[in-house]
C-alpha cells in the first residue's frame, strides 16, 4: 500500500497564526489517478495543496505538525530543496496567472530556471507542452506576442502547459476552470483525462459535478477536516456520512 | 426639492474649485517656462552649445557645463540606482515589517526632508576633505547620490509593492529561487515605477545648486577625468544671476536646462514605452 503511494499525508495539522485551516489530515494518494478535493469554501482545499508544493511557506506566520511524503520522502525535512520539489509538483491557480512575458517566454519559465538555455531544446519543451495542454494550434502564429492577449481559457492552458515544461510527476489544479465558460471547461478536462497516464493529478474541482465527470477518488473537505475519502463511485452514488451525502446533493454548497 | 437644488449648487461649486486649483497650476507651469524660454530662446543657437564659457561666461557658451551637468548626473544616478533599487528589494522581498526595515524606513524619510545645503556640507567635510577627492566630479556625484537614495528607494519600494502576489506565486511555484522570482518576474514590472524614482532623482541632480558648488566646485573648464572639479548648468545659471555676470546668457542657460530636462524625460518616457511589457 505504502509503496504505491504518490503522497501520504499522515497526521497534519496547519495553521495561520491561531487559525486552524487542516487538522489532523491523514490521507495517501496513489499515482497515475485523479484526486479531487471537494469541500465548500474555508476548508482548508488551497492550503492543503499549497502545503504540498510548500508555497505556504511564503506566508508569514503558520505552522504545521505531522508530515507529508511525496515518493517516501518528506518534504519539510530541512535538506529538501524547494525549487526542485516545486518542479517535481507543479500548480495550476484557480485564476489565468499568465506572467506579462510573451507566450513563449511563459512556457519557457520553469525550464529557464533550471538552467536550460539553448534554443531548439526550449523550443522543442515549449511545443510538446503546449501540444499536451491542447493550445498549440491556437497560438503557434503568435508565440512572440503577449501572454496576456490570450482569453481566459487559453491563459489557463498556458498555465498547464508551463506546469507540463517542468516535467512534473504530480500537477495540483486549484478550481482551474472557475473562470471559465464550459467549452473551455470542457476542453480543460479533457486534458486532465490523458494528463493522468503520466501524472498524479490533485484537483479541486469547480464544482460537483466536475469532481463526478473526471475524478477517480475523491476527499471531501469541511472545515479544514477531511470527512470522508473513497473512489468517486463511492462518494457520489452511496455516501457513508451524512454532511457528505448533504453536500453532493446540494444542501448546503 | 430643495436638497436637490443645494445638491446641485455643491457639485457646481466643488467643480469650480477644482478646476480653478487645476488652471492655476498650469497656468504658473506656463508662465514660468514662458518667461525663461521668452527671454532665453533667441540666444540659443549651435556656438551656444557647443562653445566653452568666455570672460567668466559674459560671452562664449555652455559647451563645459553641459558636459559637467552629464557626468554628475551620471555618477549620481548610477551609485544611487543600485543602491537604492538594492535596498527597496532588501525591503520588499527580503524581510518583513521589523525593527530593522522600520529604522531603514525612517532614515529614508529624515534623509529625504534633509535640505540639500546639508547634503553639501556633509560633502564637502566628508568627500572633499576627509576622503580627499577634492571638487570633483567624483564628490558631488557622491554627494548628490545620498540626496537623491530617499526618492529613489521610497518610489522603487512603491513599485515593487504593486506587482501583484500571484507573480511572485506563480515564479516560485515554477520552482524559482527568490533571487529569480525577484529578477524575472518583480523587477521587470517594477521598472516603470523604479525608473520613475531615477527620472526624478535625474531632475534633482540637473537642478541642485548649493551643494554642488560645495562639493563639485565651479570650475568651467571641461573635466577630463572623475576627479576634475565642474560646474554644472544650475550652478552656471545661478552664478550668471548672482554675481550679475550676465541676465540674458543666464536665462540662456535657463532655457537650455528646460529643453534638456524635458529631453531627457521624453527619451525616458519613450524607452518605457518601447522596452516594457505591456498587459
Amino acid at each position: 500500500m505504502e509503496a504505491q503511494s504518490k503522497i501520504v499525508i499522515d497526521h497534519f495539522h496547519f495553521y495561520y497564526g491561531s487559525y486552524e485551516a487542516l487538522t489532523d489530515l491523514t490521507l495517501s494518494i496513489k499515482a497515475h489517478q485523479i484526486f479531487a478535493i471537494l469541500g465548500p469554501a474555508r476548508s482548508g482545499k488551497t492550503t492543503l495543496l499549497k502545503s504540498i508544493n510548500r508555497l505556504t511557506d511564503l506566508i508569514f506566520n503558520t505552522r504545521h505538525t505531522g508530515q507529508i511524503f511525496v515518493d517516501g520522502q518528506e518534504i519539510y525535512h530541512p535538506e529538501v530543496s524547494l525549487p526542485e520539489l516545486r518542479r517535481r509538483i507543479g500548480m495550476v491557480f484557480d485564476l489565468p496567472t499568465a506572467l506579462p512575458l510573451s507566450i513563449f517566454e511563459n512556457v519557457a519559465y520553469g525550464a529557464r530556471l533550471k538552467g536550460i538555455h539553448e534554443k531548439a531544446r526550449l523550443a522543442e519543451i515549449v511545443e510538446k507542452s503546449l501540444q499536451a495542454a491542447v493550445l498549440w494550434d491556437e497560438v503557434k502564429d503568435r508565440l512572440a506576442s503577449s501572454a496576456l492577449r490570450l482569453s481566459g481559457g487559453q491563459q489557463q492552458r498556458l498555465c498547464i502547459a508551463r506546469v507540463l515544461a517542468l516535467e512534473p510527476e504530480i500537477i495540483m489544479l486549484d478550481e482551474p476552470c472557475s473562470g471559465l465558460d464550459p467549452i473551455s471547461t470542457a476542453s480543460i478536462e479533457k486534458s486532465l483525462e490523458s494528463l493522468k497516464e503520466k501524472y498524479t493529478i490533485l484537483l479541486v474541482p469547480h464544482n460537483i459535478q466536475q469532481a463526478s465527470r473526471v475524478a477517480d477518488r475523491v476527499g471531501f473537505f469541511l472545515e479544514g477536516k477531511m470527512v470522508e475519502e473513497g473512489s468517486a463511485f463511492e462518494i457520489f452514488t452511496r455516501p457513508r456520512n451524512k454532511k457528505t451525502e448533504d453536500y453532493i446533493s446540494g444542501k448546503f454548497g | 426639492m430643495n436638497v436637490k437644488i443645494s445638491r446641485h449648487r455643491e457639485q457646481d461649486i466643488a467643480k469650480g474649485v477644482i478646476w480653478i486649483a487645476a488652471f492655476s497650476t498650469l497656468a504658473v507651469m506656463f508662465w514660468i517656462l514662458y518667461q525663461i524660454l521668452r527671454e532665453g530662446l533667441p540666444l540659443l543657437s549651435g556656438d551656444f552649445f557647443l562653445q566653452d564659457p568666455r570672460q567668466m561666461g559674459r560671452a562664449g557658451g555652455i559647451y563645459s557645463t553641459i558636459i559637467g551637468t552629464f557626468a554628475l548626473t551620471i555618477v549620481a544616478i548610477a551609485i544611487a540606482t543600485p543602491l537604492g533599487v538594492g535596498t527597496a528589494v532588501y525591503l520588499r522581498e527580503y524581510t518583513r515589517e521589523s525593527r530593522i526595515s522600520r529604522i531603514i524606513r525612517f532614515g529614508t524619510d529624515c534623509l529625504a526632508g534633509v535640505p540639500s545645503i546639508i547634503f553639501g556640507l556633509f560633502g564637502f567635510v566628508f568627500f572633499v576633505i576627509f576622503m580627499g577627492l577634492g571638487w570633483s566630479i567624483l564628490s558631488g556625484g557622491l554627494t548628490l547620490a545620498t540626496m537623491i537614495l530617499p526618492t529613489i528607494i521610497c518610489t522603487a519600494e512603491e513599485a515593487i509593492k504593486c506587482v501583484p502576489y500571484t507573480y511572485r506565486e506563480v515564479s516560485f511555484a515554477l520552482g524559482a529561487t527568490r533571487w529569480q522570482t525577484i529578477r524575472k518576474a518583480v523587477l521587470p514590472n517594477a521598472l516603470p515605477g523604479i525608473l520613475t524614482g531615477v527620472l526624478l532623482g535625474v531632475g534633482r541632480s540637473v537642478g541642485e545648486t548649493a551643494a554642488v558648488i560645495l562639493t563639485a566646485g565651479s570650475s568651467f573648464l571641461t573635466p577630463d577625468s572623475l576627479f576634475s572639479p565642474i560646474r554644472t548648468m544650475a550652478v552656471h545659471f545661478y552664478i550668471l544671476a548672482r554675481e550679475g555676470i550676465s541676465m540674458e546668457m543666464a536665462y540662456a542657460t535657463g532655457a537650455a536646462l528646460i529643453i534638456l530636462i524635458l529631453g531627457i524625460n521624453t527619451v525616458a518616457n519613450w524607452l518605457m514605452y518601447r522596452y516594457i511589457p505591456k498587459a
